[in-house]
C-alpha cells in the first residue's frame, strides 16, 4: 500500500475488495467443514497449537479470556426440556460442535480498520497478518464479527516453553511476543513451501500448487476428514467440488439454493464478508 | 443573584489588579491540590509501568474486550475538549459577550483535556514504542498508514486541534501578556517578554490580531466537529451492533458539548471561590451557562431517544438484542445510572433557585460528568461484550490497572489546569474591559461599540489605560 501505488490506480484502491483488490488472484484458498462428521476431539485445536507456536497460557489466563487458540471447537447445548417427560433432560443429542478458525474473508472487515494495514489481503486470497507491522490497537479483533483474532496480551515464551521445550517450536513461522494481534494463518508455511516445491518444478502462477500438494495442520490431524483444504480456483479440487455440490459460491451475500436439502452454509455471510470457510449442517434424526 | 453580566464601572485597573492577583501568591490550598494531582498521575505512572512491563494482560483486557475504559475515558477527554471551542469560537462569532470572563479558561481546559486524551492511545495500543508509524512519514520502503482506517483519521484530526486549540490560547492571549509583562518582575518577566512578541497595543497590532482571531475562530469551529465526528467514527465506521449507528457524529458531537459543558461549569465554581473572582464570573453568566448546559443535554437525550428508536424500528435481530441486553442485562445498572445521570438530573438547571446555588451546582456539573464517562463506557464494553457471534458472549470489569490509569489522568489534566491558573491569566483582561465598556454605553443609550469602526475603535487608544495598572 504505498502512496505511488494509491495514486497511480486509485480507483482500483478504492474499490477494494467489492469489485476485486487484486484482479489476478493466483489462489483462492478455502476450505469446507462437514459438521456432520466433526466429533468434537480438539486434534485440530491441538495440531495448530504445535504447528503455528501458540502459546500454552495456563488455566488462569485461559478462563480470564486470554487464550491463544486459532481455531476453537464452540460447543453450542440445547436447551434441556424439563417439561413433564423430561425426555431431552439430558440433551439427548450432547453438544453440537462448530470448529471456528479465521474465515479469511474476501472483504475483511479487519482489513480496512488497521491503522498501519498490518492486516491486508494478499494474492492468494489469504487475509494476511503482518507481525512485525502490528502496533496492537486491536481495532481488527473488535471488529471481527467471528471474533476469531487472538491478542498476544502477555510474552508467553518463557512460561509456554521452558527448557528445552523450545526445541519443539516450528522453525518455519516465527514465536510472537505480546502486544500482537495474531490468527489463523491457514498454514501460510506450508502453502509458502508448497508454492516454492511448484516453483522448482517449473510451476509458476496461477494454479501451480497442485490440489492435494499440501494439507494444513488442522485437516491433517482430523480423524474423521471432516476438513477439507485447497483452492477455489482449481476446478478440479475437492473443496472446490464440495462448494460447488452443496451450492455455496464466493461474492454472495446469500446462497439462494435450488435444492434446499444442500447442506453448506457460511457463517454470517449476511454481513457481506465473504467468507472462505463452507460449514456443512451437520445432520439429524429428530 | 447578580442580575448584571458584569459590573460596568468597574475600573479598568482594578480588572488588571484582580486578574493579576489570582496569578500570584498561590495559598496552602493550591499546594495541597498540586500535590494531589502529583499523587494521582503517580498511581497511574505505577500502573502503567507495570501493563508496559509485563503486558496489556495486566488491565484485564481479554477476548473479545480488546477494548476497554482506555478508549472510553479518551473519548471522555475528547469530548470536554468541545466546549471551549464552543465557548470561544462559535459564542465569539456571534457576538455572546457574556463569554468573556470565562472562555480563557474553557480554552486551556481545551487544550489540556486534548493533551490528556492524546496519552490514551499511547497507553492502550499494544506496541506504543512504535505508535509513530500511525503517522504518513516518509519511509524507505514505501510504507504507508492504512488511509481507510478511522484510527488514522483520529490522529490527523486530534493532532490538528490539539495544534489549533492550543495556538488560539496563545493568540487570544497576547494582549493580556503584555498587561502581564509590564506588572511583574523577574522570571515572569522574562517569560512574559517573550510570550507577548513585542505586543504595543497600537491599531495595526490590534487591527492583525482581530483578523487572526476571528479567522482562528472560524477555522476551529469546523475542525472542533469534525474531530468529534472522527473519533465517532472508530465507531459508526464498525460492523458491530451498536456501534455501526448513523446517529452516532452528532450524538457524540452532542455528549462532548455536553460534558464540556458541565466541565467548564465545575471549574467556573471552583475559580470563582478560591480566586475570589465573584466580580468577573457572575451568577449571571453562570446562568447563562447553565441554559446552555440543558439546551444541550436536552439535545442529547434527543438523540440518545433517536438511536433507540431506530434500533428498535430497524428490527435488526442483532442490534435489537444488545439494546435489551443494555437496558436488561448485566450492564444494566450503569446504563440506566448513565441515563439518569445525562437525561434526568440536568433537569436541576432549569430552575432558577438551583443553578444560582454554587454548592448544588458543583454536585450536579460533577453528577453530569459521571453520567458522560459512563456513557462513553456503555457506548465500548457492551458491544463487545455482545456482538454477533454467541460463542464470544461475555462480560468484563476492568481491573485496577485500569482504574489507576483513568484516576491519574484527572490528576494530569488537574496539574496542568492549576499550572496554567497560576502562570497565565485565566480571566480575559482585555476582553472584560471591552465588555464593561460597552456595556456603559449601552447603559448610556449610545449603541453598540460604533466609535472608530468596529474593533480598533473598542480598545483604548491610550497605553496607559491598557497596560498600566
Amino acid at each position: 500500500m504505498s502512496l505511488e501505488n494509491i495514486l497511480k490506480d486509485w480507483s482500483k484502491y478504492r474499490r477494494g475488495h467489492e469489485e476485486g483488490g487484486y484482479h489476478d488472484y493466483e489462489h483462492m484458498w478455502g476450505m469446507a467443514i462437514d459438521l456432520d462428521k466433526c466429533t468434537g476431539c480438539n486434534a485440530c485445536s491441538v495440531a495448530c497449537y504445535a504447528e503455528n507456536n501458540l502459546a500454552v497460557v495456563g488455566e488462569e489466563k485461559f478462563s480470564k479470556g486470554q487464550g491463544m487458540h486459532w481455531l476453537r471447537i464452540e460447543r453450542y447445548w440445547d436447551e434441556p426440556d424439563l417439561g413433564e417427560n423430561r425426555v431431552n433432560e439430558y440433551q439427548i443429542h450432547g453438544a453440537s460442535f462448530i470448529p471456528m478458525n479465521c474465515q479469511q474473508c474476501n472483504a475483511a472487515t479487519c482489513e480496512p480498520v488497521c491503522p498501519v494495514a498490518a492486516t491486508y489481503h494478499t494474492p492468494d486470497g489469504l487475509n494476511a497478518q503482518v507481525y512485525n507491522r502490528c502496533i496492537g490497537s486491536r481495532y481488527c479483533s473488535n471488529n471481527c464479527p467471528y471474533r476469531l483474532r487472538y491478542f498476544n496480551f502477555f510474552s508467553y515464551y518463557e512460561e509456554s516453553w521452558p527448557e528445552p521445550l523450545q526445541m519443539q517450536l516450528n522453525p518455519d513461522i516465527s514465536v510472537r511476543d505480546k502486544g500482537v494481534m495474531e490468527k489463523c494463518t491457514f498454514c501460510v508455511q506450508r502453502i509458502r513451501k508448497a508454492k516454492d516445491d511448484a516453483a522448482r518444478e517449473g510451476r509458476r502462477g496461477p494454479g501451480a500448487v497442485n490440489d492435494g500438494d499440501l494439507k494444513t495442520a488442522c485437516q491433517q490431524s482430523c480423524a474423521t476428514q471432516a476438513i477439507v483444504f485447497g483452492d477455489l480456483m482449481d476446478e478440479d479440487s475437492a473443496v472446490s467440488k464440495a462448494w460447488k455440490q452443496h451450492e455455496v459460491a464466493l461474492g454472495k451475500a446469500s446462497q439462494n439454493k435450488i435444492n434446499p436439502d444442500k447442506r453448506g452454509y457460511r457463517v454470517l455471510e449476511g454481513l457481506n464478508t465473504d467468507p472462505c470457510v463452507m460449514f456443512l449442517e451437520r445432520v439429524r434424526e429428530v | 443573584m447578580q442580575t448584571k453580566d458584569i459590573n460596568e464601572n468597574l475600573a479598568w485597573a482594578q480588572i488588571n489588579k484582580d486578574v493579576m492577583r489570582s496569578m500570584m501568591n498561590p495559598r496552602m490550598a493550591y499546594w495541597i491540590a498540586i500535590i494531589a494531582c502529583i499523587v494521582m498521575i503517580s498511581c497511574a505512572v505505577a500502573a502503567e509501568i507495570y501493563q508496559y512491563n509485563v503486558g496489556m494482560g495486566v488491565a484485564d483486557l481479554n477476548w473479545p474486550h480488546m477494548w476497554d475504559l482506555y478508549i472510553a475515558t479518551f473519548i471522555f477527554w475528547i469530548g470536554m475538549s468541545h466546549s471551549g471551542t464552543l465557548l470561544s469560537a462559535i459564542l465569539h462569532i456571534i457576538h455572546a459577550d457574556w463569554r468573556k470572563p470565562i472562555y480563557r479558561f474553557a480554552e486551556a481546559m481545551t487544550t489540556f483535556s486534548l493533551m490528556t486524551a492524546g496519552i490514551f492511545p499511547v497507553i492502550h495500543i499494544g506496541r506504543m514504542w512504535n505508535m509513530y508509524w500511525v503517522l504518513p512519514y516518509y519511509s524507505d520502503r514505501g510504507i504507508w498508514p492504512n488511509f481507510r482506517s478511522p484510527l488514522v483519521w483520529d490522529a490527523f484530526a486530534i493532532s490538528t486541534y490539539l495544534t489549533s486549540s492550543a495556538l488560539f490560547l496563545f493568540i487570544g492571549m497576547i494582549p493580556d501578556l503584555a498587561i502581564c509583562r509590564d506588572n511583574t518582575t523577574g522570571w515572569r518577566r522574562k517569560l512574559y517578554t517573550l510570550l507577548s512578541l513585542g505586543w504595543r497595543g497600537d491599531d495595526r497590532q490590534w487591527r492583525n490580531f482581530r483578523r487572526t482571531y476571528l479567522l482562528m475562530a472560524c477555522f476551529l469551529i469546523p475542525l472542533a466537529v469534525s474531530v468529534h465526528s472522527i473519533v465517532s467514527s472508530d465507531f459508526a465506521m464498525s460492523i458491530m451492533p451498536g456501534w455501526h449507528v448513523t446517529s452516532f457524529p452528532p450524538y457524540f458531537v452532542a455528549g462532548a458539548l455536553y460534558s464540556g459543558c458541565a466541565a467548564i461549569i465545575t471549574l467556573f465554581i471552583c475559580l470563582r471561590y478560591f480566586f475570589r473572582l465573584e466580580e468577573y464570573m457572575t451568577t449571571a453568566i453562570l446562568v447563562k451557562t447553565c441554559k446552555l448546559t440543558f439546551a444541550i443535554a436536552m439535545v442529547w437525550t434527543y438523540l440518545n431517544l433517536i438511536e433507540f428508536a431506530s434500533v428498535w424500528y430497524g428490527h435488526n435481530a442483532v442490534d435489537k438484542e444488545l439494546l435489551i441486553a443494555k437496558f436488561t442485562g448485566p450492564y444494566s445498572p450503569y446504563f440506566w445510572m448513565m441515563l439518569f445521570c445525562g437525561s434526568v438530573v440536568p433537569f436541576a438547571l432549569a430552575f432558577e433557585k438551583l443553578r444560582t446555588h454554587l454548592p448544588t451546582m458543583m454536585v450536579v456539573s460533577l453528577v453530569l460528568n459521571l453520567g458522560m464517562w459512563i456513557e462513553r463506557w456503555m457506548i465500548v464494553t457492551p458491544t463487545l461484550s455482545q456482538g454477533y457471534h454467541p460463542f464470544a458472549f461475555d462480560v468484563m470489569w476492568p481491573s485496577m490497572v485500569q482504574w489507576a490509569i483513568v484516576f491519574g489522568s484527572f490528576g494530569w489534566f488537574g496539574l496542568l489546569f492549576l499550572i496554567f491558573v497560576k502562570v497565565f491569566p485565566c480571566v480575559s483582561m482585555y476582553e472584560v474591559k471591552e465588555m464593561c465598556y460597552h456595556r456603559k454605553r449601552e447603559a448610556l443609550g449610545i449603541g453598540h461599540g460604533s466609535v472608530g469602526g468596529g474593533a480598533a475603535g473598542v480598545v483604548p487608544a491610550s497605553k496607559s489605560d491598557l497596560e498600566g495598572s
